[in-house]
């Protein structure tokens, strides 16, 4: 179980929208109106061809990529690379689970966790 | 045009402190430039090219240009971490082919281990930075970067912590000669295994030392370098590349070697199986295995296999590398080791190393960096140096 307090994200022009969807319970990623590419992190230009994008919800369901327990702090704690369902892989951490059960390839889905100053962060616990 | 020939390195200079509680950084950046300068047996006022990275106090090249007091002709303060000073001298090599300078100095130093600063610790969150809100909350710190990629390669490609320890094995066999490193002592592929876990996988010993200090090269004109009482080091090809998240594509398993490798191999005219000598940066042992790869020193996935048994030790491998013991035994200074692999590569080529790991005959070496954070965001530059 992982329960240290997440730090604040410095919520800017690009990434409001994201948090304030999030504070409605809803997980939204960027796709490109050109291409048709889903990206992350999200941005204004698509990272693939430089169109235009725009939000949508996403299912919150992902696998995870890679992990690493963070082992040496007073509250241990997992960070992690979760692929999504529709495609982009992103950083988030693991969370309400076990830190000695966790594997490559297991399937995980989207939970928010507050951060310090209650602004919605994108976590993800196994399914 | 190519870099090939147009440039040498004429100084190198590693400042010998590890631990400078009451020095200042610009103190440290100067020390190593008169050290560089007398290495090459020039003067201050020989250097019309100056550059730095992100470690220079102040504003950098403005801040160090002043207090150096130096009269400049061409300045680049290129930042890519660790990795930039490898960058740089192919910058001032391009400077000197273009005419824009003749004598390039390029420092690095910093306090790191006096200021407290650890792996561990949270890194400072930058507000403007485009991914901060979507990294900053989930306490992605130094070590935990580094640990995600090798849980990676592990997983793919079923490598082992074993063979990530002989990385530090055969640094450690290199520092036990150098009496400036900060850890001296031979260790053991079980000594390593024992040792703490920090991130999984990664273990206290699989993490490079913090330390103060710096280092200083002075890249010069061919003529210049053959009017020089010096061993003649030729540059004879470089590359450069940023890797990041990819647009959410992300694959841990590469480095940015894998494309700047190939540049310098290419512009050198030469492939690995030549390369006698190599620096590899060793912020971690993962980090080393992974440009190995990158470089086409073994096949990708077969890193594990390439270094185990030693086959990165002086004497006794295929590849000896890092023989001043490296940023695992020997010295980080300001968190940034790209200089210090340049320094050695440098002193092989001369040779110049301690006997005990000098290698023979050394007439081509590489220097690769990685700087920043292997699992986000981080450069790769690669340089091949040729004795003349």
């Amino acid at each position: 179980m992982t329960d240290h307090a997440l730090p604040n994200p410095p919520v800017g022009p690009e990434s409001a929208p994201f948090f304030a969807a999030a504070g409605e319970g809803r997980f939204l990623i960027r796709r490109c109106t050109t291409c048709g590419k889903a990206h992350w992190y999200p941005r204004a230009l698509c990272p693939f061809c430089f169109g235009e994008t725009a939000w949508e919800e996403a299912s919150g369901r992902g696998a995870i990529y890679s992990y690493s327990v963070m082992r040496r702090v007073p509250s241990p704690f997992a960070i992690a690379y979760v692929t999504l369902e529709e495609g982009p892989t992103m950083m988030t951490n693991l969370v309400e689970c076990d830190l000695d059960a966790l594997a490559i390839g297991q399937a995980v889905e989207l939970l928010f966790r507050p951060s310090e100053d209650g602004t919605p962060i994108p976590c993800f616990r196994p399914t | 045009m190519s870099l090939r020939g147009q440039a040498y390195i004429a100084g190198a200079y590693e400042h010998p402190t590890r631990k400078a509680p009451d020095t200042s950084i610009a103190q440290l950046h100067a020390e190593a430039a008169r050290g560089a300068l007398a290495d090459a047996g020039l003067t201050k006022d020989d250097v019309d090219g100056y550059f730095c990275a992100g470690d220079a106090p102040g504003m950098g090249p403005l801040a160090m240009a002043d207090y150096m007091n130096l009269r400049l002709r061409h300045v680049d303060s290129t930042e890519m971490g660790g990795s930039s000073y490898i960058a740089h001298v192919a910058h001032a090599a391009a400077a000197i082919a273009m005419g824009r300078c003749s004598v390039a100095l390029i420092t690095l130093a910093g306090r790191p281990r006096s200021e407290g600063q650890s792996g561990t610790a949270a890194r400072p969150v930058v507000a403007n930075a485009p991914e901060s809100p979507w990294e900053a909350p989930f306490g992605p710190v130094t070590v935990n970067l580094y640990a995600m990629c090798a849980m990676r390669h592990m997983h793919e490609f079923g490598t082992t912590p074993e063979q990530l320890a002989w990385i530090k094995v055969a640094a450690s066999h290199h520092a036990q000669h150098n009496p400036n490193a900060m850890l001296r002592d031979v260790v053991t592929v079980e000594e390593i295994l024992a040792s703490p876990v920090i991130s999984d996988p990664l273990r206290r010993l699989d993490c490079c030392v913090v330390s103060d200090g710096g280092g200083a090269l002075v890249v010069v004109r061919p003529e210049i370098a053959r009017a020089l009482r010096r061993p003649l080091v030729r540059v004879m090809g470089a590359g450069e590349a940023p890797k990041g998240q990819l647009g959410g594509d992300v694959d841990l398993t590469f480095s940015g070697a894998r494309w700047s490798g190939p540049a310098a191999f290419a512009e050198a005219g030469i492939t690995p199986a030549d390369i006698k000598y190599a620096s590899i940066y060793d912020s971690f042992t993962i980090t080393v295995l992974i440009q190995l790869e990158d470089l086409g020193f073994c096949p990708k996935g077969g890193g594990g296999r390439f270094v185990q048994d030693g086959n990165l030790i002086a004497g006794v491998g295929r590849l000896p590398f890092n023989t001043d013991g490296g940023g695992l035994c020997n010295n980080h200074p300001a968190n940034r080791g790209g200089i210090t692999k340049v320094i050695e590569a440098v002193r092989q080529l001369r040779g110049e190393a301690h006997p005990a790991v000098q290698v023979a005959n050394c007439d081509l070496a590489l220097a690769q960096g990685t700087g920043g954070l292997l699992g986000s965001r981080h450069g790769s530059a690669t340089l091949i140096l040729e004795r003349a």
